[in-house]
């Protein structure tokens, strides 16, 4: 019999998309990590209605979405800042002094990684190895690779980024 | 369809280029890419058009090796492959105009990056050898230099025990690390019987320092889809999954395009090439989790669950996505199939060291003068890979050691460099081959620091399922912190030393078994740094 889906949480059109990630993979079981994957495209998070919704839509329990949301690096529970910075710390990165640029950024913005500013401006995260090892150190700025940068150069950018924003 | 109609085909999509006489080819993986090679392209395109029109074609391409140095450009005839092209780094939008004048003019010396040095001299290019000639978003250019030729060769002219029995011929080992030979992992799969079966393509390359495949998937995409078509076949598949990292935009952006165009051509799908061959490939995104390349995790990663290994055996071969039968193999190596199959497995197995066959892909990182990525032949010397090829150590520091295998690998010291690169020989020293990561340390590198970082990598990474290798890594890296800041005693490194021997031996998958490798490694060849710092304490 088919089971009931949930009403979308909301006429936001995000859901739509969301749901319609789901439909595509038959809301087989196997669709979760797909379906977190969209939601954090959608939203930039996962929080609780969003991992109820999926749960419902899914037949599966709360605490296994959630589970595997926490399980996996990439998904994050809470709102990033409008600006992030993934610092690599990967092998190539670690000898060519990505240390730096996180004691830099700490030093700056009072933040280590996983943490946002609290005028939620930045976030900062690290990575394992975003595969750019030719440009070691390297940083990954709303999206964007970068290398090469010192810890200078690293901090006007984002700087810039973030003064851009108020001017605007 | 048959092989003299894939030609015909190939040669039609040639002729639509007949004009061209020069091809100005910009690297656009992710390197090249992100120091600006998208603003070069367009500076490039605007300035041939004008200036050349029809006879001049400005080309996205894939990884040309120096990534060090990008972005990249080279100016050849089409067809020519790098050593016979003329080629720039470091190329800006201000150089475009340079660049447009040399395709008929005098060269631009200040950014020449001469064709004939060891760096592209010494390499042979199988796996790569059309990354940086075709572009990643053409199939029809991929047609073109003879794509999808072994494909057809296979579903037209071979039986599945054929195409095996030729993978088996040419020795290819898997290149995700393990080594295991390619061919008997196929047999496994075709003698198990069942209704359904699975092919996934391991590109979760979550070893730090290493992107060989994100290279091959950026710049060579259908090579892939192709190779995984013709093990489809081989094994009696129909579905097939690409596990790729979620840190790789632009490669999963490159294969979503050629996934849809190899469909729309009839070269994915149903009935491939009017053949009762049905193949269908999708996209499976990771989430950041280092513990999926193992791949029983992969596997529950693909399910949807979270991705914890499970005990093996039974292996994937026989129990695997879904419980049925699936062949898992790495990126490169599905990338080694298209030419085993076209140019035979003889031809393959001719190449490389008694055990190890082919050509395999490293990633040259850290110290050294040329970063980027180099194929070489099986067997060759570490120190002609660092010394010759990659240009030594920059600012005149002295060599200290070379790093492979990632978090499971170990550190090979100057005394050593002389080994031939094999699968064997690697693990003779206490490191392994690994996915194919090469990181050169110097002198200012201090090997138990080195040690703590990968320990606090695989720390991170522990799923949590065994008690091993979820605790043992974080007493080991308790233990080596206090070391490094010379406040350790020598009962503790007794005692790290123990750790290293029970979370080997007991831990669950390799990414415990494998942990303690970089501890162990720097302590055979560096004990002296981890004894400095005793005696400090």
């Amino acid at each position: 019999m088919q089971r009931a889906r949930p009403e979308l949480p909301s006429s936001d059109k995000r859901w739509k998309l969301i749901n319609a990630t789901m439909r595509r993979n038959g809301y087989a079981e196997h669709a979760l990590i797909e379906a977190l994957h969209g939601v954090q495209d959608a939203f930039g998070y996962l929080d609780e209605d969003a991992m109820t919704f999926v749960a419902d839509s899914l037949d599966l329990p709360l605490s296994k979405v959630y589970g595997v949301a926490t399980f996996y690096h990439l998904f994050m529970l809470k709102p990033k800042g409008r600006h992030t910075c993934v610092v690599c710390t990967g092998t190539a990165c670690y000898i060519k002094g990505a240390g730096a640029l996180i004691e830099g950024m700490q030093q700056r913005f009072d933040i280590t990684p996983g943490e946002t500013t609290t005028d939620k401006a930045l976030s900062v995260m690290s990575a394992r190895c975003v595969g750019a090892c030719g440009l070691a150190p390297a940083v990954v700025i709303d999206g964007n690779v970068a290398g090469k940068l010192s810890t200078e150069q690293l901090i006007s950018r984002i700087d810039a980024r973030i003064a851009e924003e108020t001017a605007e | 369809m048959n092989l003299d109609d894939l030609e015909d085909l190939a040669q039609a999509y040639k002729a639509q280029t007949e004009d061209v006489d020069a091809e100005v080819r910009v690297c656009m993986a992710t390197a090249c890419h992100s120091s600006g090679a998208p603003e070069v392209f367009a500076a490039l395109t605007e300035g041939c058009e004008a200036e050349h029109g029809d006879s001049c074609k400005v080309k996205g391409v894939g990884c040309m090796g120096l990534c060090s140095v990008g972005p990249m450009v080279a100016v050849a005839t089409p067809g020519a492959d790098l050593r016979e092209s003329t080629i720039y780094h470091s190329v800006s939008v201000d150089d475009a105009a340079d660049v447009t004048a040399s395709v008929n003019g005098p060269k631009v010396e200040r950014l020449l990056c001469p064709s004939d040095q060891p760096f592209f001299a010494r390499q042979r290019w199988i796996v790569r050898e059309n990354s940086g000639i075709i572009d990643p978003d053409s199939f029809k250019g991929y047609v073109a230099v003879g794509g999808y030729a072994a494909m057809v060769k296979a579903l037209t002219e071979m039986t599945p025990e054929e195409v095996i029995a030729e993978v088996t011929t040419s020795g290819l080992r898997g290149r995700g690390g393990g080594g295991y030979p390619t061919g008997l992992k196929w047999s496994t799969v075709a003698k198990t019987p069942a209704a359904q079966k699975y092919v996934i393509c391991n590109a979760d390359e979550g070893d730090p320092g290493a992107f060989m495949d994100r290279a091959i998937l950026e710049s060579d995409p259908h090579r892939v889809l192709e190779g995984m078509a013709i093990a489809a076949y081989a094994v009696g598949a129909d579905k097939a999954y690409i596990y790729v990292r979620a840190e790789y935009p632009l490669a999963v952006e490159r294969m979503k395009t050629a996934i849809r165009k190899a469909k729309r051509q009839g070269f994915l799908g149903h009935h491939i090439c009017e053949t009762q061959f049905n193949f269908d490939i999708e996209i499976r995104l990771g989430a950041g989790a280092f513990v999926c390349g193992e791949e029983t995790a992969l596997m529950a990663s693909i399910e949807g669950g979270r991705g914890q290994p499970r005990p093996r055996p039974p292996y994937p071969a026989e129990f695997g996505l879904w419980g049925n039968p699936t062949l898992i193999n790495n990126v490169e190596t599905y990338a080694n199939i298209a030419p085993i199959i076209g140019e035979g497995g003889d031809w393959y197995a001719s190449i490389g060291t008694e055990r190890s066959k082919g050509t395999k892909v490293f990633a040259l990182a850290g110290n050294i003068v040329n970063g980027g990525l180099i194929e070489v032949d099986m067997g060759i010397s570490l120190r002609e890979i660092i010394e010759v090829i990659g240009g030594g150590i920059p600012g005149g520091k002295q060599f200290k050691a070379v790093q492979t295998g990632g978090p499971s690998g170990g550190c090979v010291p100057e005394q050593h460099l002389d080994i031939a690169v094999d699968y064997d020989s690697l693990k003779t020293l206490g490191t392994m081959m690994g996915s194919g990561g090469m990181i050169v340390m110097d002198e200012t590198s201090n090997m138990v620091d080195v040690a703590r970082y990968f320990m606090e990598f695989c720390m991170d990474e522990s799923c949590g399922k065994c008690v091993p290798c979820r605790t043992g890594t974080q007493q080991m890296h308790a233990l080596l912190d206090k070391i490094s800041k010379s406040e350790g005693s020598h009962e503790d490194l007794a005692l790290l030393e123990e750790l290293c021997e029970v979370v080997q031996a007991t831990s669950l998958c390799g990414l415990g078994q494998t942990a303690p490798n970089p501890v162990k490694s720097t302590l055979r060849y560096f004990r002296e740094e981890y004894e400095q710092k005793l005696g400090e304490g």
